[in-house]
């Protein structure tokens, strides 16, 4: 099996400027660098899978060998399908992104960043609560004597 | 025994309906339930203890037993026991229990809506104890174990509203859970090497488990933490005095009398076996008089009578743990006389304070005065279970106290004096408390008090208090039942048939020691009386409660610091982090291990791929610096359109098809999805950030490095070689690629379409965001000329006019239908030569489309092209004829041509089923049509059909939110910055 060098330096150029892009915080720019990956991925599976040859249709009297591998093809073929669908339901995301922030950039998440900053103490857990001896109290917390009923 | 425990969780389900009818008075009716057990208990004592406990169960004359299989290939199986040592404790759990449930009726209120619940809780703890002292798999005593702190967690905190009640309910929870985990660590050992899990044959085996030194130490120990923690024992010992949170009949029966047993119940139980393993001595005689002290102590410091009894509960529960640890028969035989007398006691106690809490509204002993005349029955009953509390003599604690000290006084280990005189001390404290308890409750104060005026209370809620410190006394006086029990059990230690229990036993060694304790404790009283002044005492050292509050606050804090290190909230930041690990392992590895390396070469297999090559490159680098959005969006679908090129080149038609119509109307949906975003928000990408850039290189360099070793590494011939044939001769199909989709990997497929589907739900959900779908909008609904998808910025003013004036001549001058709804645009959006062409091309494409899907089976082709080809016809119509043309060209909503879909492929792969063949098998039909001639339906088709309606119905379903919805959305109130200032009249709609 020959190695294309070709191929490699396509597939190289494509997931480098893919995985650049999806490091930034633009989801625009998030989104194409997701679609360039799915190209360089798709073409590392075609290299990778191996023999060039006839197109996978099935001729009685040709060698099994002679047809282009159709096992990385049926591969490829459901990742592009689901490439678009993971496309339409970012370009959706990114709509509705800019509806709710006028923007277009991948948020912190505040609560993250809450909880990053919270302290050990805990409402429930330390907070100082009086003794008390009795459990026959009312709503306002005033003893009750039930023997009084 | 089954009985027993299937009638009392039964019980526990029926109580809520039970409660809504009755009321409190169903608690009486529980009741019956425990005490008719307590009874079939009495009737099954002679064959208990006429039986020889050292036999297996099922031996002739062997304790009755119980055995069910239940998961044969784990050992584990639902077996139960009944000795003496369960007999007595669940003599104790029956009894006890049926008296508290009798006692609820009269302290909790009848329009109280939580007694149901609470009444089914102590029901269903009452069977979980009974199933934990009566299970003979230790699996199944440990899942008992766990039940019993689960239930306690829930009785603690059920006065949900208040902080001190949940708060010590998860203390209880978290230190007896973590003390069973522990025991289940030490369980396991110890069953692993015994090579069984019942607990009987795991303590015949304990001889050959002794002899394996450290391991069985170690398991022994753990089992130990885990009885410790239940029974509240030091270190553990504080989450008892918080879990009298809980309503007081709770604390009588879970914190008194049944669970904190639990512990004492494992010691006891191991005690013949493993007393002689190395940890043995320290943990429980040592941890135990230790925890008699120190609760004995504590006890005296507090002002609340639950909290002295609570305090008392664990010097207690200390004594008993320290005297069963001793190991001896005659320590065994007074231990199980001093649980039930401490069962009987303080159960006693506990519920006397519950009246005085009811009945007087408060516990604490510098409010309460007066209390003797005021109730003379229950300071009587009080009395006479303190008295036993303190060992005083004629009374059950004193009896089984006095045969405590006798069996130390025969320890003939070097540190049996140290533990007689640690017990003599506990039992001063607990003299000194219990003198405490009793004049705090019902003493007349010295000092100036409010005296509490109170009714006394009836004599059914007496009832279970009379009950209790009668068989005190008279046990006391008449031991004989109580030694009968203890004797028989200490049989199993080789007990001497000539025990005693005695009310006066003669004037000898114990009875001095009784008199010592007793001084002892009437001086320690006195002191404390003296300096008590009413204030809440300083503590001397840090509590255990603070250490573990603390613990507690430093794993908080751990947590919190580790999660703000790596959790910062930025999604970059997290991408950054995977894929620097994904750029560092694998490249490690494959640096560190010997790579294979191509030794064949090529350029390129074709001089066009050269040129594609460039052309794809070119597309990459372009969009990255494009300074448009738009332009970075065609540079990505240049890199597409070349991936089209590859793929037609490389022999693979049927990718070159489906890619070229994705990235047709990919390209479309950018268009109408960022159509509403404006210029500025792309100002400044461009700028290169190198840190990025460095790791997205090295990234590729690495993949790319180990795909050329993976290729040079690949030894073995394909799997696909038998593809083709198998294509053809099984899947009745030329193209293998299809049949490989709808037959060979016809369940990845499957799995697609419902991502497929779920991607065109979450289109779909994101940009109606819930304002529902609507009703389909016919063209004639619209009035014509009114649709405006929207306004963006058109050029100056004078261009506009110039613009708006030619759009107008030529829409009035297209009046012709070429659309269902192309007239229901403004003029200006309207262009004749593409309804012109769309009305052409609409229906040869969408048969184009069927062609593709049907022919796909031996041509390049198939269900995902076909359902392609059919989208792009819709997308045409929509974009010549807009949103109203979508909805007049499909009438079928996207969720169900993709619902519809889904359930055509699942049915090809089930109708194989009814035909008696494996599910998605393929059959196919060589029949003659006039004119097509001879034709083969091949029944993978039904699938492709089912692949074909979902594409088809995501695209509809991206047109339909992207375009459509955006829209609708824009129409008016577009949220573009800069509007287009032309006014509607100017626009002609309503023309």
């Amino acid at each position: 099996m020959s190695v294309n060098i070709t191929f490699l330096v396509i597939t190289g150029v494509l997931l480098a400027t893919g995985f650049y892009l999806v490091l930034e915080r633009t989801l625009t720019r998030v989104l194409l660098g997701i679609m360039l990956l799915g190209n360089g991925v798709n073409l590392l599976i075609l290299t990778a899978g191996g023999r060039k040859g006839a197109a996978p249709l099935f001729k009685p009297d040709l060698p099994a060998d002679q047809y282009s591998d159709p096992l990385p093809q049926a591969l490829i073929l459901t990742a592009i399908v689901i490439t678009f669908a993971v496309t339409a339901f970012l370009l959706a995301m990114i709509y509705r992104s800019w509806t709710l922030t006028s923007a277009d950039v991948l948020a912190d998440d505040t609560e993250d960043i809450k909880v990053s900053q919270s302290t050990a103490y805990d409402e429930e857990e330390d907070s100082p609560v009086a003794e008390d001896t009795t459990e026959f109290v009312d709503e306002e917390g005033r003893p009750i004597r039930e023997g009084e009923e | 025994m089954l009985i027993i425990l299937s009638a009392l969780f039964a019980t526990a389900l029926l109580c809520p309906l039970l409660f809504r009818v009755l009321k409190r008075n169903a608690f009486y009716v529980v009741a019956t339930v425990p005490a008719a057990g307590f009874i079939w208990l009495l009737t099954k004592l002679p064959a208990v203890l006429a039986s020889d406990q050292s036999l297996a169960s099922g031996a002739p004359n062997a304790p009755p037993s119980i055995r069910i299989d239940w998961i044969p290939g784990l050992n584990i199986g639902l077996n139960f026991r009944m000795d003496t040592l369960s007999a007595t404790i669940l003599l104790l759990i029956l009894g006890v229990g049926a008296l508290v449930l009798f006692y609820c009726a009269r302290y909790f209120k009848n329009d109280d809506p939580q007694i149901g619940g609470f009444a089914a809780k102590m029901v269903a703890f009452a069977g979980a104890m009974t199933g934990l002292v009566t299970a003979d798999d230790v699996i199944i005593m440990f899942i008992f174990w766990e039940i019993t702190s689960v239930l306690s967690y829930l009785l603690i905190g059920f006065s949900q509203a208040l902080i001190t009640a949940r708060r010590s309910a998860m203390n209880a929870l978290i230190i007896t859970t973590f003390g069973g985990l522990v025991m289940l660590a030490g369980i396991l050992m110890l069953g692993t090497k015994a090579g069984s899990y019942q607990l009987s044959e795991i303590i015949a085996a304990s001889g050959e488990l002794v002899a394996l030194g450290t391991y069985t130490d170690v398991a022994v120990a753990l089992i130990i933490v885990g009885a410790l923690s239940k029974s509240a024992l030091v270190p553990f010992h504080f989450w008892l005095p918080g879990a009298m949170a809980a309503p007081t009949p709770v604390s009588a029966y879970l914190h008194a009398a049944a669970m904190v047993k639990a512990g004492v119940y494992l010691i006891a139980r191991l005690a013949p076996g493993f007393a002689e393993t190395g940890l043995w001595v320290p943990m429980t005689v040592g941890i135990g008089l230790l925890t008699m002290l120190i609760g004995g102590f504590r006890a005296l410091k507090q002002y609340d009578l639950k909290l002295i009894l609570a305090f008392g509960t664990v010097s207690q529960l200390g004594f008993i743990i320290a005297v069963f640890g001793l190991g001896t028969p005659d320590a065994a035989f007074a231990a199980l006389a001093l649980t039930l007398a401490h069962g009987l006691f303080k159960a006693t106690l506990f519920l006397s304070v519950g009246i005085i809490d009811h009945n007087t509204g408060t516990r604490d002993i510098r409010k309460l005065t007066g209390l003797r005349h005021a109730m003379p029955i229950l300071t009587t009953a009080a009395g006479i279970a303190a008295a036993s509390m303190a060992g005083l003599p004629l009374l059950l604690g004193f009896v089984a106290k006095e045969a405590v000290y006798e069996s130390a006084l025969h320890l003939d280990t070097g540190w049996g004096p140290y533990a007689l005189i640690g017990m003599v001390l506990g039992a001063a404290l607990t003299m000194a408390y219990s003198l405490r308890f009793f004049f705090g409750a019902f003493g007349v104060k010295k000092y100036k008090v409010d005296p509490l005026v109170c009714k006394p209370p009836t004599l059914i809620f007496l009832t279970p208090l009379l009950v209790l410190s009668t068989l005190t006394l008279v046990f006391g006086l008449f031991p004989y039942p109580v030694e009968l029990l203890s004797k028989h059990w200490s049989a199993l230690q080789g007990g001497a048939p000539d025990m005693h229990l005695a009310a006066f036993a003669g004037f000898n060694a114990a009875l001095g020691l009784s008199a010592i304790s007793v001084g002892l404790g009437l001086f320690f009283y006195w002191i404390r009386r003296r300096t008590d002044t009413g204030a809440p005492l300083r503590r001397m050292v840090t509590s255990a409660e603070e250490l573990y509050r603390m613990s507690v606050n430093v794993l908080d804090m751990a947590a919190i610091w580790i999660t703000g290190r790596t959790q910062r909230g930025s999604l970059s930041f997290y991408l950054g982090v995977i894929l620097s690990v994904v750029l560092v392992l694998p490249l490690g590895i494959a640096l560190a291990v010997e790579t294979p390396w191509p030794t064949n070469w090529v350029i390129a297999d074709h001089p066009a791929q050269l040129i594609i090559g460039a052309i794809i490159i070119a597309g990459c680098v372009i969009a990255i610096a494009a300074p448009k959005r738009f332009m970075a969006v065609l540079m990505v679908s240049v890199t597409g359109y070349g991936m089209v090129a590859i793929f037609a080149l490389q022999g693979a038609p049927d990718l070159a098809l489906t890619q070229l119509l994705v990235e047709t109307i990919v390209l479309v949906s950018f268009v109408l999805a960022l159509r509403a975003l404006p210029k500025r928000l792309w100002v400044g990408l461009t700028r290169i950030k190198w840190g990025r850039a460095i790791l997205a290189i090295a990234l590729s360099i690495m993949v790319v490095y180990i795909a050329i070793a993976m290729m040079a590494a690949r030894g073995q011939a394909p799997i696909s070689l038998e593809w083709p044939e198998l294509a053809y001769y099984e899947g009745f199909g030329k193209n293998v690629v299809n049949v490989a989709l709808v037959d060979m990997r016809v369940w990845d497929t499957f799995g697609e379409i419902t991502v497929l589907a779920a991607a065109a739900t979450g289109v779909a959900s994101l940009i109606f965001a819930g304002r529902g779908f609507g009703r389909r909008v016919r063209a004639h609904q619209v009035a014509p000329g009114s649709i405006d998808s929207g306004s963006e910025a058109m050029g100056s003013q004078a261009e506009k006019e110039v613009e708006l004036r030619i759009a107008r001549r030529f829409a009035a001058s297209s009046n012709q239908d070429w659309l269902m709804a192309g007239n229901t645009l403004v003029a200006e959006r309207r262009s004749i030569i593409f309804e012109v062409v769309t009305r052409l091309m609409f229906h040869s494409v969408l048969i184009m489309s069927v062609y593709t899907l049907l022919a796909g089976h031996n041509t390049p082709g198939g269900g995902f092209a076909g359902g392609l080809i059919a989208g792009l016809a819709l997308t045409i119509r929509y974009l010549a004829g807009g949103r109203i043309e979508l909805s007049e060209s499909m009438r079928i909503a996207p969720g169900m041509l993709i619902g519809g879909g889904i359930a055509l492929a699942g049915l090809s792969g089930i109708m194989p089923l009814f035909a008696g063949d494996e599910i998605f098998t393929t059959y196919a039909w060589e029949f003659w049509l006039p004119v097509f001639g001879e034709h083969k339906f091949v029944t993978s088709t039904i699938f492709d059909i089912g692949v074909y309606l979902v594409v088809l119905g995501l695209v509809q379903d991206v047109l339909r939110s992207l375009g459509s919805e955006i829209d609708l959305l824009s129409e008016g109130r577009s949220p573009i910055e800069q509007h287009d200032p032309i006014q509607a009249s100017q626009t002609g709609v309503g023309r």
